[in-house]
């Protein structure tokens, strides 16, 4: 892809190249599988409902990057869609940036509770977030008393929000929705490309020794990726709400594997260190694609979606790490002949042999154990 | 010195628990203290009892399975359409319906196993994908319907006393755990499963062979499922696409309770063991004290992260010393999942 004149694409910027490249060539196959799949109103339709997995995916990528997981965004997707639903029903005058803000403002409390446990309790994430998967969802059980929120309930906004249309071409739609989504997507990508933020997340997951010795407040970090993840979600909850107006406990059941899939897809690493927002909503996209494609083609019955799914999933992650492996090798190759060129500032080397003393306050207390 | 010290005190503070939760639920409930409520209460989750053996394996080996819950239905979904509609037109006697879904789901595990060794995906992945592509081939066999109509020796399996008051699913576990333990603790692919767990790099470097033993325990992990699955679907008397799904967090929390590290290479099975008596017995003192079943799973939910939490403050206020070590790398920043 790149010419070899020492000018190549960065790992990340590959991803998303070959991403784009597998979803058209799901569009290619299915395009004579299916009548009318070229038109636009599946653009619309697909483009509506991958929103909801799209923010997660890039919740859960934040996350991810600082090597560690979130396992809780169902559940935050089901207590956000319901409370603010609730809240939306028996306010219906509120505004809808106070609705929406309300749902983000209890997203980013459930997250923060993830990220103290995680950051300052030293409790691994992955066992926080199934504690707080179960906690949460059953806290909005005992909350909700089998009560369903429906539809005629909310307020005209809420129902409508699916449907508005920012821009239109024929029939093709550009949705509020998908706006926002890309939005998200664009914020993210921006502000973790080019704020020292955003560099430090990467940095902690992909070395935390190295990243600790460096003196980056390691903690405040992983923090603020939970918080981040669970503002997120809590965005995703109200997509939700929007889009189904019918809520109940089970909202946003195993949305947290979706993400994790869709993120994982994206390219990124549940090593840290690596992925992008970019790659997490292509990801998203390409899943919803294959979904929603699947269920539009005769042949396949419903019973058979998951289980393609599943494999094509397996293979994505294959090819992705084939891919990734000839990208390495490539570069080794292309590297060898400068021996002496400086390493990328991206990479955080472990710095000189144990700095004394840190010249950030807010330090990790257990290095200086060492 | 910390390898001897550390899990004894973790399984110290198990039993404590246990025997408060003992203590309190025979407080409330005059049944509850009666050898059938206590077989009961194991055989209601015996499937995950049996999988939760094979997973403390798999996470100390510094792997996971996700997929165990699918695994469980896709192999009950296979025995239930080969002994009801036979293989190719020929009809399948029922015991080789069984063997057949045991080697399907072999099959599956060796999958998961040549996929995590071969290209190096992080098994979290791999049994991701697993998790959606085994829930679905199940439902592609049994698409919505209900199979049932095993033989009868089937369900009576699941439910007749085989020792005494235990039935064989009940003493199939007990064994399972005696052998696991001492395969884990006193043999030397034990050790290895422990060493690579630790540090995969210098398990290589001592000659073990850690690809092998990888695959080796993934195989047997969809195995174990696959075979819980058959038992669950004895027990139910009939299959569904949906039976056990979610299972996979429940399995993995009883580990993780269990003081398994979820980084590989720390724990043991005794803790494993004493943790999903702690969680059966916990479920079954709030079903008494009629609490639902989902809020019974946040109870456990919130056990599991103040396990860990009480771990880890007690460690940092208590045990200091050990943190001298500066080879040891800090817990918070070792590899997540």
């Amino acid at each position: 892809m790149s010419a070899g004149s020492g000018r190549l694409l960065r790992p990340e910027r590959l991803k998303e190249l070959s991403l784009l490249a597998v979803i058209g060539v799901t569009i290619l196959v299915f395009t004579p599988l299916v009548d009318g799949y070229l038109s636009g109103r599946f653009f619309n339709r697909v483009s509506t409902s991958v929103t909801i997995i799209a923010v997660l995916a890039v919740a859960q990528t934040l996350v991810i990057i600082t090597r560690n997981i979130d396992l809780s965004l169902g559940s935050i997707v089901g207590v956000t869609a319901y409370v603010t639903g609730q809240f939306v029903a028996a306010h219906p005058d509120v505004t809808p940036v106070a609705g929406v803000g309300l749902a983000i403002l209890i997203g980013a409390g459930l997250g923060c509770i993830n990220g103290v446990l995680v950051a300052y309790g030293r409790v691994p994430a992955i066992v926080v977030t199934l504690g707080t998967l179960a906690i949460y969802r059953s806290w909005l059980i005992e909350y909700a008393n089998a009560r369903t929120i429906t539809t005629d309930e909310l307020p005209s906004w809420v129902a409508d929000l699916p449907r508005t249309t920012v821009a239109s071409w024929g029939d093709l739609d550009l949705r509020l929705v998908f706006v926002v989504a890309l939005i998200v997507v664009v914020v993210l990508q921006a502000t973790t490309a080019k704020l020292r933020w955003g560099r430090w997340l990467y940095a902690i997951g992909s070395n935390p020794d190295a990243a600790r010795q460096m003196g980056l407040p390691h903690r405040r970090l992983v923090l603020s990726a939970f918080v981040g993840s669970g503002a997120l979600a809590g965005l995703a909850g109200f997509l939700f709400l929007a889009r189904f107006g019918t809520i109940n406990v089970t909202a946003g059941q195993g949305f947290e594997l979706d993400s994790v899939a869709a993120a994982v897809v994206g390219g990124a690493s549940i090593l840290g260190g690596t992925g992008s927002f970019v790659g997490a909503l292509l990801g998203a996209v390409l899943i919803d694609l294959l979904d929603q494609s699947l269920v539009r083609v005769e042949a396949v019955t419903e019973f058979y979606r998951n289980a393609i799914l599943g494999a094509l999933i397996l293979l994505a992650v294959i090819g992705d790490a084939g891919l990734s492996a000839w990208f390495r090798r490539r570069r080794a190759s292309e590297a060898r002949p400068a021996v002496g060129t400086v390493p990328s500032p991206a990479e955080a080397t472990p710095a000189a042999p144990g700095p004394a003393a840190s010249p950030i306050p807010d330090h990790d207390e257990e290095a200086s154990h060492a | 010195m910390r390898d001897r010290l550390r899990p004894w005190s973790w399984e110290i503070l198990l039993a404590l628990i246990l025997v408060v939760s003992i203590v309190y639920n025979a407080s409330r409930s005059d049944v509850y203290l009666t050898g059938d409520n206590f077989v009961n209460l194991f055989q209601l989750s015996i499937e995950k009892v049996i999988v939760a053996l094979i997973m403390t394996f798999v996470i100390i080996n510094g792997e996971i399975d996700l997929s165990v819950g699918s695994v469980m239905a896709f192999s009950a979904a296979v025995m239930a359409t080969v002994s009801e509609s036979g293989l190719w037109g020929v009809d399948v006697p029922f015991g080789v319906a069984i063997v057949i879904a045991l080697l399907v789901s072999l099959v599956v595990g060796l999958i998961h196993g040549l996929v995590v060794v071969k290209t190096g995906i992080p098994s979290l992945v791999v049994t991701l994908a697993g998790l959606i592509g085994w829930r679905g081939a199940a439902r592609v066999l049994v698409e919505d319907r209900s199979v049932g109509d095993f033989p009868q020796w089937f369900g009576e399996l699941a439910r007749d006393d085989l020792v005494g008051p235990l039935p064989f699913t009940l003493v199939l576990a007990i064994v399972g755990f005696a052998v696991g333990g001492v395969v884990l603790h006193r043999t030397a692919f034990g050790r290895s499963v422990f060493v690579i767990g630790n540090n995969a790099a210098v398990a290589r470097y001592s000659g073990i062979d850690v690809a092998r033993i990888k695959l080796r325990l993934l195989a047997t992990s969809a195995f174990v499922a696959g075979f819980a699955g058959i038992l669950f679907a004895a027990r139910l008397g009939s299959v569904r696409g949906n039976i056990a799904e979610t299972f996979e967090l429940d399995i993995i929390t009883m580990v993780l309770l269990g003081g398994i590290s979820i980084f590989g290479g720390s724990g043991s099975l005794l803790g494993v063991a004493l943790s999903i008596v702690i969680v059966l017995n916990l479920r079954n003192g709030l079903t008494l004290a009629n609490v639902e079943g989902q809020v019974q799973t946040g109870v456990i939910g919130a056990l599991l992260i103040l396990s860990v939490l009480t771990r880890n403050v007690a460690e940092r206020y208590l045990l200091r010393p050990r943190a001298a070590s500066p080879l040891e790398p800090v817990p918070a920043a070792r590899a997540s999942p």
